[in-house]
């Protein structure tokens, strides 16, 4: 009768350690992909036809590819270049989104009109179908991606800053600091920007997988990054051709690299998000 | 026609065309030194009248003046209105603190009970009826002229009610403002209006009757 | 019926940085609602009255942990229980229509209602349907929005909900603030009559007032604890709590005299009685220990000196 199950014993961690954890976790994770390339220097990279097609074991993890170059190397080059690419992508992306959300928010109006007009265009094509048009238009390449990754990422993020701004806005707190005398610059340097910075924050991190999956999806199909760079898409591409031959690491290896990359942007992201937002901070 | 006060001459408004008129044809003022009640339940576009009578709302025709001029469209404005839900009217974000001195420096602390120990915290650390002695503190300065109480203390006890508007009617008195008190618990505006040691005269207006009954009586 | 002895409900919250804190709301409450009366919940904001209400639905926050007994019905009321019973057996009525689905007309969500209480889709329409009757809802009211009734019918609605669905046990959340007063009236008429029909009624409210209508006996809350259970009858000259009493004073149609100082915030409860700091009845053995609920008078009351 006394003790109902809602009493559980405590746990060694609480909550928000957790949640500190994972994204020390995630950013450590991260910055060793793209500081990877400089640190293991480039001897993986060239070809030793006498290890050619090696299983994964203790002197290559990820095992060796038809030229005998180690797929380590070769995949951690890659991924930290992809996500160097993806970073530069996402943030040109949020910089785009974030503009046009607060101008749609603040200014209002037509300029909303044209700006929620513009995102439920984009939301309307098929992503990867506008990604691959914008790519080719621009002519391919690395700009290409940028290119094509930044201009199709931004409508989800400006979508919840104009939603954050309208919804600051309107709180009746913003319109009694109004009626307190306060002018509309003040109001925005101290209610709106400390709302908005956060949001910002996390939606930008919640960009770089999918700046990062889009640009390998765009590398692989070969409108992406130059053959001749180690892009992971390009890897992915290559290894498609000795899948059948039963060379399985050459493509299960490095695209498991991928998700990991990607998943740890996503550990990053939610577990940030959930220690911002003050309704989740207390769980 | 009358120029002292704070006066709303003849408001209608309505939140967009095609809804029905929310505030129709209604006129009413409030003196210095008066303490006016303005009773009607939910759903009688008490508060709508409220923000328009405090300009966070325009109204379609009509007018709002105090001492015969238009409310100021920047600055302190004279006319305060008290929010029924604390919470709403501040920043979640802030400390209380900060909060507080948003207008202008706050002179009524200890007569309100706002204890030092609050002023670090955070508005969610505060129960309703603490931030709502915190709200009316941030307003009780001499820049206000009028204050509107819009069912300000319709979620708190008893015993918190009597000790928050003892406080108030107090000021109000001192100070020589207008207060309009909306709410819908008849006891507590006779109390108010009626059995306040206000020397004019002290009036209740019922939004469910007529509306002749709210063209000021001067 | 229900039966809540020495509940406890506490939060664990984030302080500065990592650490943790236990901040504890509902301290030694005790309260009991037979079948066929009518027990109202008053006290001050923030004491815990709305917390009692989800406790017994079951649908406290993740950090919240409960201790002490919870029983319905002499079965100890585990959350499991409490998804089974709610709705059914128990039955809340929300504030207002903003807990009804905006997207439903209001026949079909309310003979919802009546399915997940066990009837057949047939019966439940009929149920339903002389439920709107005896609410004076005209038949057309089921084919309607939400927002499209006026708040007087909503309430209506929201007290034939709790009917049909056939609970034993009716919990109603602050049913009055807002309303016209003919409408608040006949609101706690209806609740009333669910109490003479058999069940148990627990009003949440902090209007006396409306609660010395209806109620058969009155429970008393003061920083989560129950400091006094009275009956209906006992207001105004025979309360036993000093708090109680004040309260009484408070109302703006008697003294409107408060009493000083503030209920204790959960993190700094004093060791002895919780009202201890403002009591006139005070003396140094009050800050000693919690004082017990004992019986004086027919009721039950949490004072060393109240006799």
């Amino acid at each position: 009768m006394i003790g109902l199950p809602q009493t559980s014993s405590a746990p060694r961690w609480n909550r928000r350690q957790v949640t500190l954890a994972a994204i020390a976790v995630g950013a450590v994770f991260l910055l060793g992909i793209v500081l990877s390339s400089t640190i293991i220097g480039r001897t993986g990279l060239d070809p030793l036809l006498t290890a050619r097609n090696q299983p994964p074991s203790l002197a290559h993890p990820f095992g060796t590819d038809w030229l005998g170059r180690d797929m380590l190397t070769r995949s951690l080059y890659g991924m930290s270049l992809s996500v160097r690419v993806g970073l530069l992508a996402a943030t040109v992306s949020a910089l785009i989104g974030t503009s046009l959300g607060l101008a749609a928010g603040t200014l209002g109006g037509w300029v909303d009109a044209v700006i929620t007009w513009m995102i439920d265009i984009f939301f309307s094509l098929p992503h990867l179908v506008l990604l691959i048009m914008i790519a080719f238009a621009v002519g391919g390449g690395t700009q290409g991606v940028i290119i094509a990754v930044a201009l199709t990422h931004w409508t989800s993020l400006a979508r919840i800053i104009r939603a954050e701004v309208l919804q600051v806005n309107s709180a009746d707190y913003v319109r009694l600091s109004h009626k307190l005398g306060r002018s509309h610059l003040w109001i925005a340097r101290h209610h709106m920007v400390p709302h908005v910075i956060p949001q910002l924050l996390v939606g930008l991190i919640l960009l770089f997988p999918h700046a990062i999956l889009h640009e390998a999806a765009l590398s692989f199909i070969g409108i992406g990054l130059s053959p001749h760079l180690p892009a992971i898409g390009i890897i992915l591409a290559e290894s498609m051709r000795h899948l059948s031959t039963g060379y399985w690491w050459l493509g299960v290896m490095p695209g498991l690299l991928l998700l990991l990359t990607v998943q740890a942007f996503d550990l990053l992201g939610e577990n940030l998000r959930a220690l911002l937002n003050p309704k989740t901070s207390q769980g | 026609m009358q120029t002292n006060g704070l006066v709303g001459q003849g408001l209608w408004f309505r939140y967009s065309p095609r809804h029905p008129w929310t505030v129709r044809d209604i006129s009413l003022s409030v003196g210095q030194g008066e303490v006016v009640g303005l009773m009607a339940p939910s759903g009688y576009g008490k508060t709508t009248l409220a923000k328009l009578l405090a300009g966070y709302l325009s109204p379609h025709r009509g007018s709002v003046l105090v001492e015969g001029n238009p409310l100021p469209r920047r600055g302190y404005c004279p006319v305060q209105l008290i929010f029924q839900n604390p919470e709403l009217t501040v920043n979640p974000r802030w400390r209380i603190e900060r909060i507080l001195r948003e207008g202008q420096a706050p002179t009524q602390l200890d007569r309100l009970g706002v204890h030092p120990g609050w002023l670090r915290r955070y508005p969610h650390e505060l129960s309703g009826g603490e931030l709502q002695r915190v709200a009316i503190a941030r307003v009780l300065n001499p820049a206000t002229r009028y204050l509107i109480a819009d069912e300000i203390t319709a979620m708190l006890d008893a015993n918190t009610q009597a000790q928050i508007w003892q406080t108030v009617l107090a000021y109000v008195q001192q100070h020589q403002l207008g207060l309009l008190v909306i709410g819908h618990d008849a006891a507590l505006l006779k109390r108010l209006c009626v059995g306040g040691a206000s020397p004019k005269e002290n009036r209740i207006l019922d939004l469910t009757q007529p509306t002749t009954a709210l063209v000021p009586q001067f | 019926m229900l039966s809540i002895r020495q509940l406890g409900v506490s939060f664990t919250q984030y302080d500065q940085g990592l650490n943790q804190r236990q901040l504890t709301v509902i301290t030694d409450l005790d309260l009991e609602v037979q079948a066929g009366e009518v027990v109202a919940v008053v006290g001050a904001s923030g004491s815990g009255k709305s917390l009692l209400a989800h406790a017994v639905l079951g649908i406290l926050p993740d950090n919240a942990q409960v201790t002490g007994s919870l029983r319905f019905k002499g079965q100890p009321l585990t959350p499991a229980r409490c998804a089974q019973l709610r709705g059914q057996d128990i039955a809340l009525i929300p504030q207002s229509v903003g807990y009804l689905d905006p997207l439903m007309k209001v026949g079909p969500q309310v003979r919802r209602v009546a399915q997940l209480g066990g009837l057949s889709k047939a019966a439940a329409q009929t149920a339903v349907g002389r439920t709107f009757n005896r609410y004076d809802l005209l038949p057309s009211t089921q084919g309607r929005y939400p927002f499209q009734i006026s708040g007087g019918m909503a309430r209506r609605v929201l007290v034939a909900t709790a009917v049909v669905s056939q609970a034993d046990l009716v919990i109603a959340d602050e049913p009055t603030p807002g309303l016209h007063p003919e409408i608040a009236t006949e609101t706690l008429t209806h609740l009333r009559e669910l109490a003479d029909e058999g069940r148990g009624v627990m009003v949440i409210t902090h209007d006396i007032e409306a609660a010395l209508q209806i109620a058969d006996r009155v429970a008393v809350f003061y920083a989560g604890t129950t400091v006094e259970i009275a009956a209906a009858a006992d207001f105004p000259e025979r309360l036993r709590h000093p708090y109680t009493q004040a309260l009484w004073r408070s109302l703006p149609q008697n003294d409107f005299i408060p009493v000083p100082g503030h209920q204790p915030s959960p993190d700094q409860l004093p060791t002895g009685c919780l009202f201890s700091d403002r009591c006139p009845w005070f003396t140094p053995d009050c800050a000693a220990e919690r004082p017990a609920l004992r019986s004086v008078r027919g009721g039950l009351v949490r004072c060393i000196h109240a006799d």
